[in-house]
């Protein structure tokens, strides 16, 4: 099983790294990132900056790139279901394929521009990590969501549409409503409810997981706020990254499920 | 080789393969046809895998299908759309078939009969719909599987290719293999077919060989032939 899934990722990643898509991509992130070094006015805020590009972008274009990913791989999917390979292997060769790419493409993306001035300068080089490593959790979450949106949605376009949904509650909405929460339970003690919102929301979570290390509460929503007040320091960043893991793990195991069951 | 036995399926309450049962045997030809939703696909996919039936038994070689994938190492399957990747090559594609199968040697006789070798290394995006079909053609008859299974072979193919790939079908009917094939064109279900499977509303209706076919409907040509048995299905 896990060399089938090794050749489906080896092929499907030879894809989606020849595509223009991917291309613009790494573009965007070289841009971005070269833009805030030489205009932020320090590493420190340069990489600040660039974590609030990565929480919004990161999760749209994996979004986006997943269920259109699916969609058109269907007809080769069933192509590759008549071979000699399981589905299971089948399942995590195509997830690995686009992953992998993204992944590496946001390393270059961020990295290059830092290779190119000779290293991280004022800022720790763990600033930047904790960046990278949020960035790449949050493709691994929402390609995995964007699978079982793609498995559960024969509908191409109803598909698209519940993927940029799931965006906007995610990165949008969800803020306004927990301030709306709070200002309806105004006196009320709401760190555990908030807690429990924390966790429920995984761009939230990369937040706090990436504030929690770079240690500024300034660009933090409230739920980062109360995080910090309660788990702040190690004990934090565990808590939230071992919810980043089950964001990874239960929608993945759920598309696999999808996947298994389906009629092609 | 392959025996279907009281086989269901249905697609959101709507009843596509109806208690089917089937047997096709090696050596030989079978076309199935049907007017459009009679269950061919349905059944096609049923025999690779890709769709479940919800009661009934398939069996190929004397092995259930369902519990494993190894079967299908004997099987070759060429879809009547064929979409790959867009950026590999033909030559990754048939890479990728070959890792997957874990096969040492390959047939490649029709890449040079399609006339396919100088295509192999260009992007199956920018390869003509007959071009990508040729590629599809070529995977199929790659691995020598004990099955055919061939939906629709010759659409969007030139004559010239079409005669090709049908000169091929006949000679691995000659080597004591299988060849299930769907086709909307009657002409070649008239040239290459031993025995016809007639399906309808998910059951097979005639199953024989097509001078059977020929006399029982009292037709000469077996696009008659079919065509009669669907006007009889109608009127019943």
């Amino acid at each position: 099983m896990i060399t089938h899934a090794g050749t489906v990722a080896k092929f499907q990643a030879r894809d989606v790294v020849r595509s223009r898509w991917l291309a613009a991509y790494v573009a965007f992130f070289w841009i971005v990132t070269e833009g805030l070094l030489r205009f932020a006015g320090g590493d420190a805020r340069a990489i600040l900056s660039l974590a609030s590009v990565v929480l919004y972008v990161v999760p749209l274009v994996t979004l986006v790139f997943g269920t259109v990913y699916l969609y058109n791989a269907r007809e080769f999917t069933e192509l590759l279901l008549a071979q000699p390979v399981g589905r299971r292997a089948l399942y995590v060769g195509l997830y690995a394929g686009l992953t992998g790419p993204l992944c590496l493409a946001i390393i270059a993306g961020i990295g290059m521009p830092f290779v190119f001035r000779g290293g991280v300068a004022e800022a720790q080089p763990a600033m930047l990590a904790s960046l990278v490593g949020a960035a790449i959790a949050l493709t691994l979450v929402f390609t995995a969501i964007a699978f079982c949106i793609a498995l559960t949605c024969t509908d191409r376009l109803r598909g698209l549409g519940a993927a940029i949904g799931a965006w906007m509650v995610g990165a949008l909405v969800y803020d306004g409503l927990v301030m709306a929460i709070v200002a309806a339970f105004d006196g009320h003690p709401l760190e555990r409810p908030m807690l429990a919102l924390t966790l429920a929301n995984p761009i939230d979570l990369a937040r706090i997981t990436l504030l929690l290390q770079l240690d500024v509460s300034a660009l933090m929503g409230y739920t980062g706020a109360v995080f910090q007040q309660f788990l702040g320091g190690a004990v934090g960043t565990l808590v939230a990254a071992g919810a980043l893991a089950l964001w990874i793990v239960t929608p993945a195991g759920f598309g696999m499920r999808a996947f298994e069951r389906k009629d092609f | 080789m392959i025996a279907a036995r009281g086989l269901c399926k249905s697609f959101d309450g709507t009843p596509v393969l109806r208690d089917m049962d089937l047997d096709i045997a090696r050596g030989r030809v079978t076309a199935i046809v049907g007017p459009n939703g009679a269950g061919k696909t349905t059944f096609i996919k049923s025999l690779l895998g890709l769709v479940r039936p919800d009661s009934g038994q398939l069996f190929f070689e004397g092995e259930a299908i369902g519990a494993s994938h190894t079967y299908r190492a004997r099987i070759g399957y060429m879809p009547q759309i064929a979409q790959f990747p867009e950026n590999l090559t033909g030559a990754d594609f048939f890479a990728l078939l070959r890792d997957l199968r874990g096969a040492t040697s390959t047939d490649e006789r029709l890449i040079d009969a399609l006339g396919l070798r100088e295509s192999l290394g260009r992007k199956l995006r920018v390869l003509s719909g007959g071009t990508r079909q040729k590629v599809n053609a070529v995977a199929a008859f790659m691995f020598e599987p004990a099955l055919y299974v061939l939906d629709e072979p010759t659409t969007g193919l030139d004559p010239v290719s079409a005669g090709i790939l049908k000169r091929r079908i006949m000679e691995e009917r000659g080597a004591a293999r299988a060849v299930i094939l769907t086709s909307h064109i009657l002409a070649d279900v008239d040239e290459l077919a031993d025995d016809v499977v007639f399906l309808h509303e998910g059951k097979a209706r005639f199953v024989g060989n097509v001078r059977d076919l020929k006399r029982q409907t009292g037709q000469i040509t077996t696009e008659r032939a079919i065509a009669e048995l669907m006007l009889r299905e109608r009127a019943a």
